[in-house]
């Protein structure tokens, strides 16, 4: 086992998970603030934007599950243990796309749900379409969890 | 402040707006046979106390101060305020000027809930002390008492005292970072020149009157608006066409009254923007502005019923709505 090459592979891990936390964090975060504006002044919609204000809530289990996927193959719950400074490094960009988009996707969703909570405050029946407009944000970080489960999973071949 | 720190309040604001008066309501209203109907189809909109008792006044005048309490339990910053309560803190200084210095026997003429207490003010003009005020406040109400008390010339004491409150409120959008205020501003500052170019041509008042009461603004050239001023209403309008303002000369040409609805209407089209923003204190703004907007249609609509005039002589003094 290479130590550097360990300390790179468990950075990895730990910016998927705290990136990616911290996007969903604010996202929720200020989700949560619009949708405690519209409950206090209609209780009545609390279930619908309670659904819009967890939507930005994807990015912090994302995150989550490649550091969990990462520690299970490299040696840490599992898996074989990374021998040199360039297999850390490898693991560390494995886990990158998650981490970089979670955080910002997670920031730019809440945002979106922010502006869907108060389209749902003045209309709403149009819940349905108010759910989309954030729901397009989740798509890239969908692409980036695919992209890093891929690595995560395929990245050994060049150790 | 971060423009984040404001969305649980604009989330909040986006929930009231739900309530505002639309352009359907405003047709129906006009629709209506009578002042009691109205006041009728508001309480059903939930304006008012609810009582058969309260006048149309009253309830206009509750439903602003119920607004300004609203909008002030959204934020904990009341500096974000600054904008719209300097001309009610300057209207307060005007009124309490005149009463105590001219004697104005006038009831209701004060806002609440500003800064300076009224009584405050009276005492304060009464032994010409004005040391509690801002520097800016206090030099112009030391003046305007002088000048009301030597030359009784009650409308100096005014322009003196208007010119003061735009001065303050394009301090307050140089001052700021919001993009909205500094919008609201510059357009405050130009319907507020071109309003006084467009009544002193039509009164025939002097340049110098004009210099007092006019401010620098962006997109007019105060001495240029003067001079054309001074030349009358039909330079006026060639200066106005000349930098481009098409439309306000069509409104100056086709009445007063389509020049004053211009003028409002001016503002609620630079507002009408915060209608799709989620952040930032510009919506919170926009609502009171809107709901003062919805409050001087409905007087507008409520005296042309108790005058019982022609539905169309009414609509055409009816502002545009936010919503």
């Amino acid at each position: 086992m290479n130590e550097l090459g360990m300390f790179f592979a468990i950075l990895g891990m730990a910016l998927a998970a705290i990136l990616g936390g911290i996007g969903s964090a604010v996202g929720v975060g200020l989700a949560g603030q619009a949708a405690a504006g519209v409950v206090t002044e209609d209780p009545s919609k609390f279930s619908k934007v309670l659904i819009l204000q967890l939507l930005p809530g994807t990015q912090g289990i994302y995150g989550f599950l490649i550091a969990f996927l990462a520690m299970s193959q490299f040696g840490i719950l599992g898996g074989t243990p990374v021998t040199s400074t360039k297999d850390g490094l490898i693991v560390l960009a494995a886990c990158l796309p998650i981490a970089i988009v979670g955080l910002l996707s997670g920031i730019y969703q809440g945002k979106t749900a922010v502006s869907s909570i108060g389209l749902v405050s003045k209309k709403p029946e149009q819940f349905g379409k108010s759910l989309l407009f954030p729901a397009m944000v989740e798509t890239y970080a969908i692409l980036a969890l695919l992209i890093s489960i891929l690595a995560v999973f395929n990245v050994g071949k060049f150790f | 402040m971060a423009d984040t720190a404001y969305t649980y309040a604009v989330a909040r604001v986006r929930a009231k707006e739900v309530f505002l008066l639309s352009n359907a309501d405003i047709e129906q209203l006009i629709a209506l046979k009578t002042e009691e109907n109205c006041l009728a189809f508001l309480r059903e909109k939930g304006w008012g106390n609810g009582s058969l008792e309260e006048s149309a006044d009253e309830m206009l005048s509750n439903e602003m101060t119920k607004a300004w309490r609203e909008a002030k339990d959204l934020v904990m910053d009341r500096s974000v305020f600054d904008v719209l309560m300097a001309p009610r803190e300057y209207h307060n200084l005007k009124a309490a000027i005149k009463k105590v210095c001219a004697g104005d026997k006038a009831e209701n003429i004060f806002f609440d809930d500003t800064l300076y207490n009224p009584d405050e003010l009276m005492i304060m003009i009464a032994k010409r002390k004005f040391d509690k005020l801002p520097k800016e406040m206090a030099e112009v109400a030391s003046v305007a008492v002088e000048t009301l008390l030597q030359t009784k010339d009650g409308q100096m004491c005014d322009i003196l005292i208007d010119r003061a409150t735009l001065e303050a409120i394009a301090k307050i959008g140089e001052n700021s970072s919001s993009a909205f205020v500094k919008e609201y501003v510059k357009d405050t500052l130009m319907v507020a020149d071109i309003r006084i170019a467009v009544r002193s041509a039509k009164t025939g008042k002097s340049k110098m009157f004009m210099d007092k009461a006019m401010v620098e603004c962006e997109g007019i050239k105060k001495k240029d608006l003067i001079d054309a001023a001074v030349s009358g209403i039909t330079g006026v309008c060639d200066y106005l066409e000349k930098i481009g303002k098409t439309e306000i000369v069509e409104a100056i040409k086709e009445s007063p009254s389509a020049f004053e609805k211009w003028c409002d209407n001016k503002i609620m089209d630079t507002i009408m923007s915060q209608k799709y923003n989620s952040f930032s204190e510009g919506p919170i703004l926009a609502y009171i502005l809107a709901k003062e907007n919805e409050i001087k249609t409905v007087r507008v609509i409520l005296t042309g019923k108790v005058n019982e005039l022609d539905e169309d002589f009414i609509r055409e003094r009816v502002r545009k709505m936010y919503v």
